[in-house]
């Protein structure tokens, strides 16, 4: 019952955030800050994580390709393609619920419990779609961004690591990560990407608008937006991967 | 002119409005008084619609509030300032952003002509000084008057204050009352302020709402309300001894 009085008031919301903006200038220059606050802000964790898996993964498919019949292309190959189809993806997308996403749920609940969105809606101003609006807007354009960003430190990482510990040569990891490339696997998770994006935004924006209470309610709304996020994220990849692979 | 006609509100099983009518007058500070938990800003929070009531109806000039759609109502609220009883401002914004906000998001103004109102209202309020600072950079007392300066930027028909001098030290709430006072009284604004303060009652009572439990107990002004035969209300003013001897030198006096 919860459930869908949730998801009811979750699609009310969206009705309100996708309504006529006040001021297009206002609302565009809200999404330039949030495109930094939340995207170019992110570039850091994203670079350093998406090296160390990468690396990490180079390592794992090394160390398991036991039988030698297997040409050692395969390790750059398994690099490359576990990092395109779920890891820059999917795996980004759990970890940015995290980051991006408490964020958003943080700073809107704060504001409602501090009366910032009563003082908004006060003026005339329509504070679901100030507020939410531009934050999904630059979680969506972002993401796709910060995917292809993860996809080239994760092979770089995995360039790194491989032959550093002796687990793969430089010619044998480069040409593994030429070989046999499948375009729309590319494609596939960009789309994903950008129904994560949405999911990341949205979601969180939820849990934080309807936030009632003080500072500890307001803690509680980020980690189960996270965790809501992060389970809409694993079913919309299998609804996804379904679909469209 | 803001009139209010049977009003009722409840939570789940908390009645927490019982039948509010009063009407509150244009250029005057009229106040809401009553103890903490009373229903002040459940009451003042259905007159500016956000919450709904139960029952009843709200009437801005006559302009029937309950009835208006959603964007009749949007219309309205540019017509309303509101100060809340924490200050509310955009943590995010400078005070001078702050109290620019309404205009960038209203006004056709020219950027000049915005920032000659900006300056008008902190002025108003003495605060030109601290512009370029973050809310959370001055006090508690400077945030309430940024708030009154955001509250008046647009030039408001109604004034919405849900304890404006609450955990201010009594000189500041002077200052504070006597600011939204001559506000109300130079742009005839219908003003209407939530407080639990007796001085502030005394100093700007021009019309006052006394509720206890949610219900209306008492209405009259600071003349009447030393006077006042009402038990509920002789509970709330005579709690502070100091205006017991001040109506029994009034008493005296007579
Ligand atoms: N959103 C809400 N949900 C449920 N009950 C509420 C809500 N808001 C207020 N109440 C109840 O309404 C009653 C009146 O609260 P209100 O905040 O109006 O008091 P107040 O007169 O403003 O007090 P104070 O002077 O302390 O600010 C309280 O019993 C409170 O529990
Ligand atoms: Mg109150």
């Amino acid at each position: 019952m919860n459930i869908f009085n949730q998801t009811g008031r979750y699609f009310a919301l969206l009705v309100k955030v996708f309504s006529k903006p006040e001021r297009h200038r206002v609302y565009a220059r809200q999404t330039f800050n949030e495109i930094d606050n939340l995207g170019v802000k992110s570039v850091g964790i994203v670079a350093v994580i998406s090296i160390f898996m990468g690396g990490i993964m180079t390592l794992q498919v090394a160390y398991n390709m036991t039988n030698p019949l297997l040409p050692n292309t395969l390790i750059g190959l398994g690099n490359r393609d576990s990092l395109i189809l779920e890891f820059s993806s999917t795996i980004m997308g759990l970890i940015m619920a995290g980051k991006i996403g408490s964020n958003i749920t943080s700073e809107i609940g704060s504001m409602k419990v501090t009366e910032q969105i009563d003082s908004l809606e006060i003026m005339g101003v329509n504070s679901a779609s100030y507020l939410i609006l531009p934050k999904i807007i630059a979680v969506v354009m972002i993401f796709p961004l910060l995917y292809i960003l993860s996809v080239f430190f994760g092979i770089v990482g995995g360039l790194i690591v491989g032959p550093a510990v002796g687990a793969v040569t430089v010619t044998d990891y480069l040409n593994g990560i030429q070989y046999a490339f499948t375009p729309y696997y590319v494609t596939f998770s960009l789309i994903k990407c950008l129904v994560f994006g949405f999911l990341i935004a949205s979601v969180s924006a939820f849990f934080g608008y309807t936030v009632e209470g003080g500072a500890f309610d307001v803690g509680t709304a980020s980690t189960r937006a996270v965790v809501n996020t992060n389970i809409l994220i694993l079913v919309w990849d299998l609804i996804l991967t379904q679909l469209l692979l | 002119m803001i009139e209010i006609k049977n009003i009722y509100k409840s939570f789940e099983h908390n009645d927490v409005l019982k039948d509010i009518t009063k009407v509150f007058n244009q250029g005057e500070t009229n106040l809401i008084i009553g103890r903490s938990g009373s229903g002040k800003t459940v009451l003042i929070k259905s007159i500016v619609g956000l919450l709904e009531v139960d029952r009843g109806q709200i009437f801005y000039d006559n302009r029937d509030f309950t009835r208006m759609n959603h964007r009749d109502r949007k219309k309205l609220r540019q017509e309303m300032g509101m100060v809340f009883q924490g200050g509310a401002l955009f943590d995010s914004l400078t005070v001078e952003e702050n109290i620019r906000f309404p205009l960038d998001m209203f006004s056709e103004l020219s950027t000049a002509e915005k920032q000659k109102q900006v300056d008008f209202c902190l002025d108003r309020v003495n605060l030109v000084e601290a512009n370029k600072l973050y809310p959370s950079e001055i006090s508690g007392g400077m945030q309430k008057r940024v708030a009154i300066a955001r509250a008046i930027v647009m030039n408001p028909k109604y004034l919405f204050c849900d304890e404006p001098n609450s955990g201010l030290d009594p000189e500041t709430s002077m200052v504070i009352d006597e600011l939204i006072h001559s506000i109300t009284v130079d742009l005839q604004i219908t003003t209407i302020i939530n407080t639990h303060d007796m001085n502030s009652v005394m100093e700007i009572g021009d019309n006052i709402l006394f509720i206890s439990e949610g219900e209306m107990c008492w209405e009259g002004n600071r003349k009447d309300i030393l006077l006042t035969d009402n038990q509920k209300l002789q509970e709330f003013v005579f709690a502070n001894k100091q205006y017991q001897r001040i109506r029994d030198e009034r008493i005296n006096d007579q």
